[in-house]
């Protein structure tokens, strides 16, 4: 009786597809010879699936309230939390994987990698101003051309080496950062996010129209690779070289962050995230502490740049739309917000599943798309739920601890 | 002073499309707080649901003015039928989920859309009938004002009058009055709140439908990807407004749409929306709240 | 120490990529990179196809060198920073020459890639005039004219044949469209008989032009060059003609397509654009067209006959050579000729297709025809 009801709902559900799906799945029209093509299979198709996906979307949310009954406190957060004793082998395992990955795989794989760890940093980056201040920024994307045109530019006009213009680059992301910081001071919660939003597109339309400054819609190409004292290298090697140093600065940013997040400024972020107003009343400085969010997240934006513009040898505007801010905002909610673990998890996730759907060719966007809605309805609050950290006082204090 | 005319009414012509779609953010907004990104995909969709259907029905040789307002209709029914969707599917379960969770789930959804319009239709651009007649009386004009913008401004008039009445003056109105000032109180008086927030995204998407048909109809094709473009402005000129204010998202998307027109005029439109950007910042450095937002203090 | 370090790095990369590739060494492989899928999969998708046919062919008679012929194709959605993953993806599987990238922006980024390796590059498509006359990438070579003959076409034929004398430039503020209208500025002023009193870009994908369109009106502009694709050149000239402005509308081949005047429609009438020479009447080119239709179900699309040339001169290039040597295959696509549906091309020094060239058009009755 009850599996019959299940059935019913599922087909109506199947039939509101349909009707949904109709026009725009079954009718395909070519305006230009007035020839209407009726496609019933994908009617089928989208009745079938939409029926079986709600059948099975039943079953688990059934499953999932039973299981909710019996043991509230058990939560599927605990599922990425490893136990203490776990980390070392873990961590070796994973320092065994980074070190041999270039060597097993091919120069594209390794490439790519490199790309998942420019996002992995970045995502750190804007995790601080996200997720421990909880300021939206939808336009960090900014910071991240900043740096790659700060490289480009120097190197172009005063052949600064890429050594020379990492800490620049890095520079010009934290004091772009103050510059938005300061008028978005008093702006709150959506409204930060839109003039965010609008920095970003504007940084980018500037980059678009002054040809003279900025070489316009046509980018800058051949941007030298990192030197290594001046050597010569082959594409791999370089390609090899490159990965090591993102590993290098991405576990520079993890230890960097992590420190941040437990120090003074961390917590006060933190507490400025939870409550503006009871944070002022502990005596925080409020305009200090956003201000130094901004700066500190654009900082690795503005590093990534360089490393960016370093990597690929070309940049132009195109790279730097408010779709790519949107992809680094979902790897910190995706993540967890003001979690570290998850960010990089995240970073992984988005970056190198659209690589390795690319097997479905077209539809790798439409996955891409519908993994990101699945993923915020299933586990909302994120991959990795963030922990408060508590303090307690130990006579041994586990070293490890810090360490994630 | 007829050139200053001529881009007076060009900007509110932008204005009044932006409004269209404005006008769903803010409703979205004021009632779960939640920016829609789909908001614009719902435009897109509108804008192709109108188009199939004009051409299935040309085909069959109605005449245009049925064609119109039957194009309209199907337009309106599947942009609402879409909103509600997706409103349950990606939206509801979230609904006590942290603040930026649904912010992905809209995003993600945008992009979902946006592929799917381009797998199940094509990636060209299609040309969109051009369903409003020359009027005969409006040559004199013509080279300031044509009738398709003469349209849009009367159509959106409309629009805002009926939308005006029904937020006022109908029972549902009221409700959604009350559960965006307070949430839990309009549940606890025994406002059904799930209604309330699919008929808002019901609306909105209705009113975005409109555009969509409109704006198409206007500049004669479409693509899966211009309701991204739009729904970015029409959103900026929400929040410029004071977002979650209906009056403000209209005044907000004609004041984007005269500055973007006089910047373009007087100006270059090479910066065209450099200057809509800075506009918005400096409102906002101003009046942190948009134009109309009241700003609220913090009780503690 | 660190330079043993990197001694060692490159050594093990040496390995690895003398291993990888031996396994296959038996056919040729030709690499293809374009955008498959998404926005601009439209230009893409047909120009692989045109590889493909050109390809069977070459298979069907035997192969080059006795060995045949395989395809690797490579998706960089147009994205310069997806575009170098694509080329380190073929340089690393080991391809002897590329036909791609369809679009300037990717393949300027990943020549720098192709260039390390050494693998020859043809692009189809791309149209920026740096790629040829920078230097900087003997590897690359192209089937299609570039922007900057295009612009010197459009302009002449704007002074020389239509007598303008105030001439708006306008473009789309992309890297194709903003170029070209460089050029153009660039060719008008120079010729001393017309000059530029507009110069300006729109933004893609905006809801109304209207208000590009009034300026045009009011600085009396008695003619307009577009810089740009066919979308906003739609937009601009209906509105334009909405407008009751009967004034000349000259524009580039990403306007010479057969959507522009299904879109604009009536309003498309008259309006001139360049794009390349007319090859319907070339035997060769005849065929492919059939064979293509019959082959993928569909017309022809923009750029698949210069794919099919491009494929066939570098194949050509290699028979001739005797092998996929970088140099000797250089050598030989720039003293032989070869036949191909866009006529007998051979290439200059820079790359540039000799015997390739761009002609005006006009709409008239829904049809662009060669002037």
């Amino acid at each position: 009786m009850f599996f019959v009801n299940e059935i019913k709902k599922s087909l109506l559900i199947s039939c509101w597809f349909i009707f949904l799906t109709f026009p725009i799945m079954v009718i395909r029209i070519n305006p230009y010879e007035e020839i209407v093509d009726y496609r019933w299979n994908n009617l089928i198709l989208v009745g079938v699936g939409s029926f079986i996906l709600s059948l099975v979307g039943r079953a688990v949310q059934r499953r999932r309230e039973k299981i909710g009954q019996n043991d509230t406190d058990q939560t599927a957060g605990s599922t990425f939390r490893i136990a203490t004793k776990m980390y070392v082998p873990l961590v070796a395992l994973s320092v065994l994987v980074i070190c041999c990955f270039p060597f097993v795989f091919s120069t594209y794989q390794t490439n790519i990698m490199t790309t998942a760890l420019i996002y992995v940093v970045l995502g750190l980056g804007l995790n601080i101003v996200v997720g421990l201040a909880g300021l939206l920024d939808l336009g960090y994307v900014a910071f991240y051309a900043v740096g790659a045109y700060s490289y480009a530019l120097l190197n172009y006009h005063f052949g600064l080496g890429f050594w020379t213009v990492l800490p620049i680059g890095a520079g010009l992301g934290a004091l772009f950062g103050i510059l938005l910081g300061f008028p978005v001071l008093r702006l709150r919660g959506d409204y930060l996010a839109i003039v965010t939003l609008g920095f970003g597109e504007i940084i980018r339309l500037i980059l678009e129209n002054w040809n003279d400054f900025s070489f316009g819609p046509s980018g800058i190409a051949n941007i030298p690779r990192p030197s290594f004292f001046g050597m010569e290298m082959s594409l791999q090697a370089a390609t090899i070289y490159i990965y090591f140093l993102m590993v290098g600065l991405a576990v520079f940013t993890v230890f960097v962050v992590n420190r941040l997040q437990h120090s003074r400024i961390g917590r006060a972020w933190i507490a400025l995230r939870e409550d503006e107003i009871a944070c002022q009343a502990m005596g925080i400085d409020k305009t200090k502490t956003k201000l130094t969010a901004f700066a500190l997240g654009a900082t690795w934006a503005g590093m990534m740049g360089v490393v960016f513009a370093a990597k690929t040898t070309f940049i132009n505007p195109a790279s730097f739309t408010f779709l790519e801010s949107a992809i680094i905002l979902s790897i910190v909610v995706l993540g967890g917000m003001g979690s570290i673990l998850g960010v990089i998890i995240a970073a992984f996730i988005l970056i190198l599943l659209p690589e390795y759907l690319r097997a479905f060719s077209d539809y790798r966007m439409l996955l891409f798309g519908a993994t990101m809605v699945m993923m915020m309805v299933f586990r909302p609050q994120g991959l990795v739920a963030p922990r408060r950290r508590c303090y307690q006082f130990r006579k041994t204090d586990d070293p490890a601890a810090g360490i994630k | 002073m007829e050139y200053f005319l001529e881009l007076f009414l060009g900007g509110m012509t932008r204005g009044s499309i932006y409004a269209l779609i404005a006008l769903g953010y803010t409703m979205v907004y004021g009632i779960i707080g939640l920016i829609n990104f789909a908001h614009g995909e719902i435009y897109m969709i509108g804008a192709f649901t109108a188009l199939i259907t004009a051409s299935v029905l040309t085909i069959f040789g109605l005449n245009p003015f049925a064609i119109l307002v039957l194009a309209g209709l199907a337009a309106v029914v599947y942009s609402s039928a879409y909103g509600f969707t997706i409103e349950k599917v990606a939206y509801k379960p979230l609904r006590n989920a942290p603040r930026l969770s649904p912010l992905i789930s809209a995003i993600g959804m945008s992009i979902f859309l946006q592929n799917y319009v381009l797998l199940a239709q094509t990636s060209d651009f299609m040309p969109f009938p051009n369903l409003i007649p020359e009027f005969a009386f409006m040559e004199p004009w013509a080279h300031i004002i044509g009738s398709s913008e003469i349209v849009i401004l009367a159509v959106t008039a409309v629009a805002m009058v009926l939308l005006t009445l029904l937020i006022k003056f109908t029972r549902i109105g009221k409700a959604m009055r009350a559960t965006a000032q307070d949430r839990k109180m309009a549940m606890l008086v025994g406002v059904n709140i799930n209604r309330v927030i699919s008929v808002t995204f019901i609306i909105g998407s209705s009113l975005a439908a409109i555009g969509g048909l409109l704006i198409a109809s206007h500049i004669g094709q479409i693509n899966f990807y211009i309701g991204f473009i739009a729904g970015i402005k029409a959103f900026t000129a929400a929040v410029l407004g004071g977002i979650g204010s209906i009056p403000g998202a209209v005044l907000g998307s004609f004041v984007l749409g005269w500055t973007e027109s006089f910047a373009t005029g007087y100006i270059s439109s090479d910066y065209e929306d450099v200057f809509a950007f800075s506009l918005l910042v400096l409102i906002l450095i101003f009046r942190p709240a948009g134009i109309l937002g009241r700003s609220e203090s913090k009780k503690v | 120490m660190k330079i043993t370090l990197n001694l060692v790095l490159s050594a093990i990369a040496v390995v690895f990529a003398l291993s990888g590739p031996v396994n296959a060494g038996e056919t040729i492989k030709i690499g293809f990179a374009g955008s498959l899928s998404g926005d601009l999969a439209s230009y893409g998708l047909p120009a692989l196809n045109g590889v493909k046919l050109a390809v069977e062919e070459i298979n069907a008679n035997g192969g080059i060198l006795g060995r045949t012929v395989e395809i690797l194709a490579e998706d960089d959605v147009c994205k310069p920073e997806i575009a170098t993953n694509t080329a380190t993806k073929l340089v690393s599987n080991g391809v002897h020459v590329v036909v791609g990238h369809i679009c300037s922006g990717a393949t300027k980024a990943s020549l720098g890639i192709y260039k390390a390796a050494n693998v020859i590059v043809m692009s189809p498509s791309a149209t920026n005039p740096a790629l040829t006359q920078s230097g900087d990438y003997p590897i690359f070579y192209r089937t299609i004219a570039s922007d900057d003959a295009q612009a010197r076409s459009e302009v002449d034929f704007a002074v020389n044949v239509l007598k303008l004398k105030k001439i708006a430039v306008i473009h789309d503020k992309g890297d194709y469209g903003k170029g070209l209208a460089e050029y153009a500025e660039n060719f008008i002023t120079k010729s001393g008989r017309a000059e530029v009193v507009l110069f300006e870009g729109v933004t893609p994908g905006a809801v109304d032009y209207s208000a590009v369109v009034q300026k045009i009106r009011r600085k009396k502009a008695d003619g307009v060059i577009f810089g740009g694709y066919h979308p906003e050149a739609s937009k601009i000239v209906m509105q334009m003609r909405k407008k009751r402005m009967k004034i000349f509308f000259i524009s580039d081949d990403g306007v010479k397509d057969e959507t522009f005047i299904k879109v604009a429609r009536k309003y498309a009438e008259g309006v001139y654009a360049t794009g390349p020479r007319d090859v319907s009447k070339n035997p060769l080119a005849v065929s492919v067209t059939e064979k293509y239709k019959k082959s993928f179900g569909k017309e022809i699309g923009v750029f698949s006959l210069n794919a099919y040339s491009a494929a066939q001169a570098l194949l050509n290039g290699i028979a001739r050579a005797g092998t996929t040597d970088y140099v000797a295959v250089s050598k030989a696509l720039k003293n032989e000729y070869v036949e191909t549906p866009l006529g007998r091309i051979s290439f200059d020094e820079r790359g540039d297709a000799i015997g390739v060239g761009f002609s005006m058009y006009q709409v008239q009755n829904g049809e662009y025809v060669e002037l």
